[in-house]
């Protein structure tokens, strides 16, 4: 090849791949540049605490927000106990080579490439129909469905099932950066295996942990498919009264605004506005979650 | 493999016999007898792989946490296996102390590092903590240094500080054996020359069994040398006749340096 040929392929791939790079940073930039002019100016301290009125062409989001709130609070109490017990289970308690932690881990990677709607499925069948179902007959008089329908509780466990990979795998790399010198030191004082847990690894693999819970938070807050189908309504006059209430959700009230509205163009500045706190919320959650890494990994940079 | 009687016959505090200890199918130490003698230091010494750390960390039973690993032989503390059913590994280890080769402190206060061992032994008096930590860390010889300070991080200490700092944690449980292994082999000559001195008091209280592959530092801190070889133990004896008057071939070339 000659000089001139090579400097062409070169000067090619540079700008082959920095367009690529362009592209991506160019759609995100256009994605926010519209929503920030379309719906930040329509956000108001009013907008953010009152309710849909009018067909949804007037009013707030609060039910919205409020209801994905109250959803997102549930999912992490469910989801953030069942996936930090099993991280440590299949870091700290399961022999190597465990055949069992091996078909766990399998299991939780196969969860994490499952389809968000059919989660929306297996809530539907599990939770409402089977478990709820169960309680009906148990607790209910016949004929009467209190708990085997859409409800707050059915679509928050339904997302924590969704989440519970993000949360294992957090939390088994937090366990994971623990140093051994740190648990050997332990051990060698005296301290028995679940001392050593409690008081060395489980303090230092914390940041990491939370880390994992804001990232499962900022995921199932966004997700509208697993709730279609378990909980959340097209439109509510009150705020949920119990976990077995349906309720609102801002995911899921973006679809509404822009597919149901009887009135399109009085709809859409609220459709911006909606997206736009949204879009907000997951950002702010991100980068929470990116701030407590960075720090976490300050602090473990000073230590050695 | 020979085994003489130590001259300053003093009681065996521990003693292994016909010791044993595997990682899988290769065996690691292979049928050590030895004997620590009641408050007297005894040097482990031999090249990289020999299998003295591997000996070090069986007598307070931290081989069992590495997977694959198996003793066989016995191995006594006071005269009684330390594999009966009066004493597990945890009490074991309260009563056969601990100091790494890299410092190890915990990511917590001075203060915190020391209480560590007391507050897991149930220890929760804070008068009392304040005294055993006070009284652990004048052992280690760093008290004057950090008394100003308990209650920052450990992780701020100089690397020779933050050992002794491991040191004293170790005695805050006040533990009848110290096992050190290669405990001054990262730091610098000076905080080296203090671990050193710091062991000479200690052995009026504990008796003391330290690996180093530094021959100056075993003529200088022991009473009593051990000479392992590939697994072997080849020669024991006072820490004077090893290094002047060996019996075996192998421990003259090595403690004058023809190889390791």
């Amino acid at each position: 090849m000659s000089v001139a040929s090579r400097k062409a392929v070169g000067a090619g791939l540079t700008l082959l791949t920095g367009a690529a790079a362009a592209l991506v940073v160019a759609m995100l930039a256009v994605i926010l540049v519209d929503v920030v002019r379309g719906g930040a100016g329509r956000v108001s301290w009013e907008f953010l605490t009152s309710a849909p009125e009018e067909g949804m062409t007037a009013g707030g989001i609060f039910p919205a927000i409020y209801g994905t709130a109250v959803m997102t609070l549930l999912m992490t109490v469910a989801v953030m106990p069942v996936g930090v017990l099993t991280a440590v289970y299949l870091h700290e308690y399961a022999p190597p080579r465990s055949r069992m932690a091996a078909l766990v881990r399998v299991a939780v990677t196969n969860l994490a490439g499952v389809p968000s709607i059919v989660f929306g499925l297996f809530g539907l069948g599990f939770f409402i129909q089977f478990a709820g179902g169960a309680l009906d007959r148990a607790l209910s008089p016949p004929g009467e469905l209190h708990y085997g329908r859409p409800a707050l509780l059915w679509a928050a466990l339904t997302l924590a099932v969704l989440t519970l990979p993000v949360v294992i795998v957090a939390t088994e790399e937090a366990l994971r950066a623990v140093p051994r010198e740190h648990r050997d030191a332990s051990l060698a004082l005296g301290a028995t295996r679940s001392q050593t847990l409690a008081r060395v690894v489980l303090p230092q693999a914390l940041p990491g942990i939370l880390t994992g819970a804001i990232l499962a938070v900022a995921r199932g807050a966004g997700e509208v498919a697993p709730i279609l189908f378990t909980g959340v309504a097209y439109f509510l006059p009150e705020l949920p009264g119990s976990v077995w209430s349906q309720f609102m959700h801002l995911g899921y009230h973006v679809y509404v605004l822009a597919t149901q509205s009887p009135d399109v163009e009085a709809t859409r500045p609220l459709l911006y506005a909606t997206v736009f706190v949204l879009l907000a919320l997951t950002f702010a959650l991100n980068l929470v979650a990116i701030a407590i890494r960075t720090r976490t990994r300050r602090k473990a940079a000073a230590g050695h | 493999m020979t085994s003489i009687p130590h001259p300053a016959a003093s009681a065996a505090k521990m003693e292994t016999r016909r010791l044993e200890i595997r990682y899988g199918a290769k065996a690691a130490v292979k049928d050590v007898s030895l004997t620590l003698p009641d408050r007297q230091v005894t040097a482990l010494i031999g090249p990289s792989g020999c299998g003295k750390s591997t000996f070090l960390r069986a007598l307070n039973r931290m081989n069992d946490l590495i997977p694959g690993s198996s003793a066989s032989g016995e191995i006594l503390l006071d005269g009684r296996s330390i594999y009966a059913g009066h004493l597990d590994a945890v009490e074991l280890r309260r009563r056969v102390g601990m100091v790494f080769q890299k410092s190890n402190p915990f990511p917590k206060s001075i203060f915190e590092n020391v209480a560590y061992g007391l507050r897991i032994g149930g220890l929760s008096d804070r008068r009392e903590l304040g005294e055993r930590i006070e009284r652990s860390l004048r052992s280690a010889a760093l008290w004057d240094e950090v008394k100003d300070r308990l209650a920052e991080s450990a992780m701020g200490l100089s690397g020779g500080q933050q050992q002794r700092l491991c040191i004293a944690r170790a005695l805050a449980v006040e533990p009848e054996v110290l096992l050190m292994d290669e405990p001054a082999s990262a730091l610098d000559p000076i905080a080296t020359a203090k671990i050193e001195d710091l062991i000479h008091e200690l052995k009026v209280r504990y008796t003391i069994a330290i690996v180093t592959h530094n021959m100056q530092q075993a003529a200088r801190v022991s009473d009593q040398t051990a000479f392992f070889y590939m697994g072997e133990l080849v020669e024991v004896g006072p820490t004077e006749q090893i290094f002047t008057t060996p019996r075996q071939q192998r421990t003259e070339d090595y403690v004058t340096g023809k190889f390791g």
